[in-house]
């Protein structure tokens, strides 16, 4: 067992994985000198530049190129350096490695893993900052990662690395230095399976990546104030664990999801919709969603702290769903 | 660059090897006749992009590829299917949306592949198999294989970013790509001369660090041999282009009259016919009348029986809509349905 950072983690995982299977290998811009964020860190001098390939910047066909590559069966991870970019290569996603199973009657599977760090970090700005996982969750054809902890990272990346189905693997960037333990041997963690963060009786919380630690200090504070609150991480946005968010809301009756990503069409929104479904309006006290007011991200730190979904929102929203 | 410096002569060529070409062509062109006539007979839904009039360059490249190499194709790629190997019957039941079908129904004629014989797929994007092309030749290169990736586009894929990236990268690495711009003048409905810049798809080849070679994409003995040079090129290991001219006797779709279309140019084409043209030199060889037209019968019982197949084959079953998503994830099917006409 070893103590690392979610970075590190990450790092162990793909690295396990790279040295079990010789067909894995990785390719984006800088992944040679350790990628943007240290997360390929000394990859070169143990597999060499045809397995961690430094690319131009050349989104549309780092995605494309990882396509073709898995179709004649290697197994690429695509490194998008940072989230928003992979704005430049949408057709290679959605258009491409999407369909192609599909489109081909399932001659193929596209066995990638597209990382894609995302999320405000130290007031990057509009174009380095979204959450948009939601837009991916409405996309059939790709499975969708969204850890939170060191431990997730690791087994989420091993799960997404064996996988022969496309997984979007969204790298939490403002949780890079969280700390956890991860085995020597780093085990899979299967998609779709919450991860309970506290029990309580009051009001189920759900939520994912960088909101898991906000959540959670809310969580923490709010049993202070004598309300107990049901907290699930789901881990994967697709495959979500239903099963396990309506059991809590049988319990609690009461459903609030948080995200960092806008409120309006989040992915709040669908667990919204589904809990409501399968228990009918009647079940409930109360549903919300909470997540950023739609407008893009300032940059200046108190105009960015403006719609930051912080501890505070969160008791806050949860107090009055409580009145 | 070297501009239209294939030798039109037929050195090399002997006459196994044009009937070949001659036989591959005309089944490119019987399928697609067969196609649209079916099409607008009301058997064949959706829109169909066929390529009457560019056989030359299919059958051209497709004569010096191995089964193991790769083609990605694009929407007008019925021929470049046929050619590396495909059969007309499951290519028809997947363009009539019938069970068999290569696709088994989910993908139509934009999206025919057939991995068993290297056809990574047509494209309904234009552009969209460069990147693919490309990073199946890393892929094959990553893995020690000596088999090379072949991308067929048209003339407006260079208008798109991919076409510049893809043609960096594959510089970049070294990759065994080669890139075939069928180039037939129109954009969809717009001449392409008329959108775009500067001397044209060589010369952006050549500045992105690729090679390329034009040729008379309507003389397939040019196209023959220019390809068996440059697939050997590719196989050592370097990406090459080849521009091929050529002219696209049609509409942009099956549902287009192309009365828009220069009537007086369409007729100069014509006259150029490939498929003519190869017949020309075929009897000029001495090639019996009857063994020319003995390929011509057999292509139209081959594609007749394919379009009767289609007909006589079942629909896909309801459930059939709900498979091959993806593993993780897959949504359970709701309320399957019977067939369907």
């Amino acid at each position: 067992m070893t103590k690392v950072t979610l970075n590190e983690a990450g790092r162990l995982a793909v690295l396990q994985e790279m040295r079990r299977d010789p067909t894995t290998w990785v390719l984006g811009e800088d992944v040679a000198r350790g990628g943007l964020w240290g997360q390929y860190r000394d990859f070169l001098e143990e597999f060499g530049p045809e397995r961690i390939v430094s690319t131009p910047i050349s989104e549309s066909t780092i995605m494309g190129a990882g396509l073709g590559a898995a179709l004649v069966g290697t197994r690429p991870i695509i490194e998008m350096r940072i989230f928003d970019f992979v704005m430049c290569a949408m057709d290679e996603l959605v258009n491409q490695i999407a369909k192609i199973r599909y489109m081909f009657g399932g001659q193929a599977t596209p066995a990638v893993v597209i990382r894609m760090p995302h999320g405000m970090w130290r007031n990057s700005a509009a174009q380095h900052s979204q959450m948009l996982e939601a837009w991916f969750a409405h996309l059939p054809g790709v499975t969708i990662a969204t850890p939170a902890t060191a431990e997730d990272q690791a087994g989420l990346l091993v799960t997404a690395i064996r996988s022969d189905d496309p997984v979007l693997f969204f790298d939490p960037k403002d949780l890079w230095g969280v700390e956890g333990t991860i085995a020597d041997e780093i085990q899979p963690i299967p998609f779709g399976k919450a991860n309970y963060l506290q029990k309580g009786s009051d009001i189920t919380m759900v939520t994912w990546s960088a909101m898991v630690p906000h959540a959670r200090e809310a969580a923490t504070k709010l049993t202070g104030d004598g309300i107990k609150v049901d907290l699930l991480d789901l881990r994967t946005i697709w495959p979500w664990d239903e099963d396990a968010v309506v059991q809590s809301v049988q319990k609690t009756g009461r459903l609030l999801v948080v995200h960092e990503a806008v409120e309006v069409g989040g992915f709040g929104g669908e667990v919204v919709a589904r809990i409501i479904e399968r228990l009918g309006p009647q079940s409930l006290k109360s549903a919300r969603r909470l997540g950023a007011p739609r407008i893009p991200i300032p940059f200046s730190p108190p105009l960015e702290n403006q719609i930051r979904v912080t501890p505070d929102k969160i008791i806050a929203r949860v107090k009055e769903m409580m009145a | 660059m070297s501009t239209s410096d294939a030798p039109a002569t037929n050195a090399g060529h002997n006459a196994t090897r044009l009937m070949e070409l001659f036989r591959t062509m005309v089944r490119i062109r019987t399928f697609e006749e067969t196609a649209l006539e079916a099409h607008k007979n009301g058997e064949i839904p959706g829109p169909l992009h066929v390529s009457i009039g560019q056989e030359a360059v299919a059958a051209g490249i497709c004569a010096n590829l191995r089964q193991d190499d790769r083609l990605t194709s694009n929407h007008r790629g019925h021929g470049h299917v046929l050619a590396k190997g495909a059969e007309p019957a499951r290519m028809a039941l997947e363009l009539f949306g019938r069970e068999g079908g290569y696709c088994r129904g989910k993908g139509g004629s934009m999206h025919i592949a057939d991995f068993s014989v290297g056809m990574l797929g047509a494209n309904g994007v234009v552009s969209g198999g460069i990147p693919i092309a490309v990073g199946a030749a890393q892929g094959l290169k990553l893995l020690r294989s000596d088999a090379i990736a072949v991308c067929f586009f048209g003339d407006g894929a260079a208008n798109r970013g991919p076409f510049l990236e893809g043609l960096n990268w594959a510089a970049l690495y070294k990759l065994p790509v080669l890139f075939i711009c069928e180039d037939n003048g129109v954009a969809a409905f717009t001449a392409t001369k008329t959108v775009t810049a500067g001397p044209g798809v060589a010369a952006r080849a050549e500045a992105l660090g690729v090679p390329a070679t034009t040729v008379d994409g309507n003389d397939v003995i040019a196209v023959d041999e220019t390809a068996r040079r440059l697939v050997s090129e590719v196989r050592a290991g370097a990406p090459r282009l080849l521009h091929a001219k050529t002219y696209r006797w049609t509409g942009h779709t099956s549902t287009d009259p192309a009365v828009w279309r220069d009537q007086a140019e369409v007729a100069a084409w014509k006259a150029r016919c490939p498929i003519a043209n190869l017949e020309a030199t075929l009897r000029e060889q001495g090639i019996e009348p009857e063994t020319i037209s003995t390929i011509r019968t057999e292509a139209t019982e081959e594609m007749q029986s394919a379009r009767q197949t289609a007909n006589a084959a079942s629909w896909p079953s309801g459930s059939v809509a709900y498979e091959d998503v993806q593993d993780i994830g897959a949504v359970k099917p709701v309320a399957a349905t019977g067939a369907q006409a």
